[in-house]
């Protein structure tokens, strides 16, 4: 039982759960990072676009100054992993998130809150091919 | 310039940046474990999505009873849409890159802060990949049914 229940995903989580309702309660935006991210691509600066990157700024500055202050707490960075898997992957998450416009927090956290049917069936496409991939994954001995 | 939807959204970024950490989202390894049914499963990712969509599914219904948000004119919601092959293909192939090295957009960029060796490379694929879809595809939006 205390493999199974996990108090920092659960608090995680409702701190991913508590941005993205300020995010619609403030500003009346989706919190969801594919999108976000993949609109300043356009490079127009418009307002959207500078909360936008604002936002993930961020997000990725004080997921660092967790990452130093929770030390031993969180998982040491992955190392030697295949350079040609991440390459693969991140095209395959960039590709997919884009047609699918919605990743795990548009689609996932923020979607089924607002009782999407496309988010909860884009939800359970992802949730299964990345089942089967890590499956294969595993079958071909990359994961151990 | 409307500095205070600047502020909320710098606020809403780093509680996002921090839930991602501290909920052991940015460990890649977690992520592929909660995929591996069949091998050593770790339910972490479900107790995330689980704590979240709580929130979400609790909170969102509430906010949406009001006219309009507290810091800017209106709501930015995707319209109601069918489920089409666009979304179905996306959602596919995003789940074999996710499985793939356990990263999904949010805490991949959080690994810019935490693991730039994996960053270097993940980012400016992910990048690429948003790039190609929205130069080949952008004109397969899904066609809006209403608005919610």
């Amino acid at each position: 039982m205390s493999d199974f229940f996990d108090a920092y995903a659960l608090t995680g989580g409702l701190l991913i759960g508590l941005s993205a309702t300020l995010l619609l309660l403030l500003n009346g935006r989706i919190a969801g990072i594919s999108g976000i991210c993949a609109n300043l691509l356009s490079f127009s600066f418009s307002g959207k676009n500078i909360r936008g990157a604002v936002f993930l700024l961020a997000m990725i500055v004080a997921g660092g100054i967790t990452d130093q202050l929770m030390g031993d707490a969180v998982a040491a960075p992955r190392e030697s992993f295949p350079v040609w898997l991440l390459a693969l992957s991140g095209f395959l998450v960039g590709v997919g998130t884009r047609l699918a416009n919605g990743c795990t927090s548009g689609h996932g956290v923020c979607g089924l809150g607002r009782r999407s049917w496309r988010s909860l069936m884009a939800t359970l496409c992802f949730m299964t091919t990345g089942i089967l991939t890590v499956l294969v994954l595993r079958i071909a001995g990359v994961l151990v | 310039m409307n500095l205070k939807a600047l502020f909320a959204s710098l606020l809403c970024g780093a509680l996002f940046g921090s839930g991602l950490v501290v909920s052991g989202m940015t460990d890649p390894l977690k992520v592929q474990g909660f995929l591996d049914i069949t091998g050593n499963w770790q339910p972490a990712l479900m107790w995330v999505m689980g704590g979240a969509v709580m929130v979400t599914a609790i909170c969102f219904p509430w906010v949406l009873k009001r006219q309009q948000p507290v810091l800017t004119y209106r709501f930015h919601l995707p319209g109601v849409a069918p489920v089409d092959r666009r979304l179905l293909i996306g959602s596919g192939l995003f789940g074999i890159g996710w499985g793939l090295s356990g990263y999904c957009p949010g805490p991949a960029l959080v690994t810019a802060a935490t693991n730039t060796a994996e960053a270097m490379i993940f980012i400016p694929a992910m990048l690429a990949g948003f790039w190609v879809a929205g130069k080949f595809c952008g004109e397969c939006q899904p066609k809006v049914t209403g608005t919610d």
